[in-house]
């Protein structure tokens, strides 16, 4: 009986196992197609020197540079912000007061906003209101109001995911409230933070639309966070539209993108996993 | 270790138990004919319009263990967690009545309910270690009341771990996960964390109910262990159990969503002589 049913066909099985096939499909290749077309020329040089003829020749240091740059800002900035936003709505305002309902809806609506509204609100206020210009405060700054929505969002449930033992726990000990905090609540969410601030460096780092008309275009080493700086996913995007004969720097330049992303995921999940391992938690992500 | 902690109650674990007075101690506690720690009068306490206890007095003696008995939802946690103003940090929750330390009503705004929460510990009835290490688990209490000296917090934890006979299974283990933990271990680490704040009292609520038998017995003979220099108020759903560790028992009841207090006196009367009809059919086991 066990025998036979193994060989049965099963139509749900293939229904189940459709959906995980064809994105591993997509995402097989996407990195394909982006290795097959740009992984000939990639080198060290290519990281570290500066572009030549509008990027077809020459690497993306200074672009490599700017990104890092803009990333920094922007969770510089998102980061506490994100945190002060998510403590107040988790531990200090009432669950279901009108208040936080309509910071909560809010902020959901926020998240699902489309980055290039986000990059033409930058425009206006940071790059001509507070005349910032165009520069890599500019992008950063609006790097952090796209992704503050999502990062305040998943901090917070991070946050309402600590059981109320330990809280109460805390205060039997006669911990303060903010003692109790810093101390207990942060570090147990910590985890849940941890992917929070994942998901947001992930698009930024990858944000094209809201940097375009923020940092701009400046393919040259900033040299400082006042200057305008060339994020790498601009530069994807102007060598392959802009720059005529520049679709192989396109993928060379998509390669670095992807590394770096998987760099990035790769490092959150080895702290997020160390973290959970150093308190004892069950592994679940 | 069940029998090292029989030895526990013989008094061979001396020497690293000492439990200095606290500084800041209230003047005197003077109590009538025994020495009172809490004296609760007219006692009421709401959740929203909902009213869980009402007009409870009972004194509390020093220096014994208090078994509170009674049917599930009559307001034994809720009572216990008046006594350190744990009540505060539940929402919701309003407290009426007084409730005195000696001289003083601990629900006066003067008092201090960081300060008074490191005289009295709470015991959950879950155990609830948080998930770090032993040590921190330890370490945080203290330095969180300004303990900094690094020699005196590791004595300190050493020794509340040797008065819950923690010491010789996890002294290897200090840096691991307190989640890694048995069930027991993970209770008994709780009264260490207690502990080393070097307590007056301890309330514990219902402290062995998520225990197998085994682990409820070590946590019994600690209470024993304990008894001496500790005030403990215990909730315990379980008659024998308080017969074996209670030298005061108190009685609440439940009646028409109103928690009450039907009977205290010493153990041995109440078990042996209850003055009111509801307690000999507790009791008894004749209702429950
Ligand atoms: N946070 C709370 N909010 C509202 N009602 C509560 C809360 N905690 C307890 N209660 C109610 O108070 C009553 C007494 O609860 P509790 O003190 O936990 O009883 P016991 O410990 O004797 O089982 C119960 O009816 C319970 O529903
Ligand atoms: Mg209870």
């Amino acid at each position: 009986m066990i025998e036979r049913s193994r060989f049965r066909f099963d139509g749900h099985l293939l229904l189940v196992w459709a959906a995980p096939l064809t994105i591993t499909a997509i995402f097989v290749w996407i990195v394909g197609g982006v290795l097959l077309h740009g992984l000939d020329q990639l080198s060290w040089s290519y990281l570290v020197e500066a572009p030549r003829r509008a990027g077809r020749q020459g690497g993306i240091g200074p672009i490599l540079v700017s990104t890092l740059l803009i990333v920094s800002v922007c969770l510089a900035v998102a980061i506490p912000l994100a945190l002060g936003a998510a403590l107040l709505l988790a531990e200090f305002v009432p669950r279901r007061s009108t208040g936080a309902r309509i910071v909560r809806l809010s902020l959901d609506v926020l998240a699902g906003v489309p980055s290039i509204v986000f990059g033409l609100f930058g425009s206006a206020f940071f790059c001509s209101l507070l005349g910032l210009r165009f520069s890599i405060l500019s992008g950063g700054l609006t790097l952090a109001c796209m992704i503050l929505p999502v990062l305040i969002r998943t901090i917070e449930q991070s946050l309402r995911g600590v059981p109320n033992a330990y809280r109460m726990g805390a205060a039997a000990l006669g911990l303060t409230r903010t003692r109790a905090i810093v101390t207990v609540l942060l570090p147990v969410a910590a985890p849940g933070v941890l992917v929070g601030v994942l998901l947001g460096v992930g698009r930024a780092v990858a944000e094209t639309a809201a940097l375009i008309f923020t940092s701009g275009y400046v393919d040259r080493m900033p040299s400082s966070v006042l200057d305008s700086g060339r994020a790498l996913s601009v530069h994807i995007f102007d060598l392959s539209l802009n720059v005529p004969g520049g679709d192989a720097a396109a993928y060379r330049a998509s390669i670095v993108l992807l590394l770096l992303l998987m760099l990035i995921n790769g490092g959150m999940l080895c702290i997020h996993s160390l973290l959970k391992r150093v308190m004892g938690i069950s592994a679940q992500i | 270790m069940y029998t090292q902690l029989a030895e526990t109650r013989h008094g061979h674990l001396g020497p690293n138990l000492e439990f200095p007075e606290p500084p800041c101690r209230p003047a005197r506690i003077d109590g009538q004919a025994r020495d009172l720690l809490w004296r609760v009068s007219d006692l009421g306490v709401h959740y929203g319009r909902k009213t869980v206890l009402s007009s409870v007095s009972i004194g509390l003696p020093k220096g014994k263990v208090t078994a509170i008995i009674g049917p599930s939802g009559c307001g034994k946690s809720t009572f216990l967690c008046c006594l350190n103003r744990l009540s505060d940090s539940m929402e919701g929750c309003c407290v009426e009545g007084r409730i005195m330390i000696g001289s003083q009503d601990i629900r006066s705004p003067s008092v201090d309910d960081i300060a008074l929460r490191r005289r009295i510990g709470y015991i959950f009835q879950k155990p609830n270690p948080f998930p770090m290490s032993i040590r921190r688990n330890l370490e945080l209490p203290l330095k969180a009341h300004g303990v900094r000296d690094a020699a005196e917090i590791g004595r300190r934890i050493e020794s509340s771990l040797v008065a819950v006979g923690l010491w010789s299974e996890v002294k290897d283990r200090l840096n691991a996960s307190a989640l890694h933990l048995s069930g027991g271990q993970q209770q008994r680490l709780c009264i260490a964390r207690a502990l080393v704040l070097e307590p007056e009292a301890l309330l514990m609520d219902e402290p062995c109910s998520a225990l197998d038998p085994i682990a409820t017995g070590v946590i019994e003979d600690l209470i024993h262990s304990l008894r001496q220099r500790l005030t403990i108020v215990m909730v315990t759903h379980n008659l024998n159990q308080a017969k074996r560790v209670g030298d005061e028992v108190a009685l609440f009841w439940c009646r028409d969503g109103f928690g009450y207090l039907v009977e205290t006196g010493p153990a041995q009367r109440v078990f042996e002589a209850p003055q009111d009809e509801l307690t000999k059919l507790y009791i008894s086991g004749r209702i429950c």
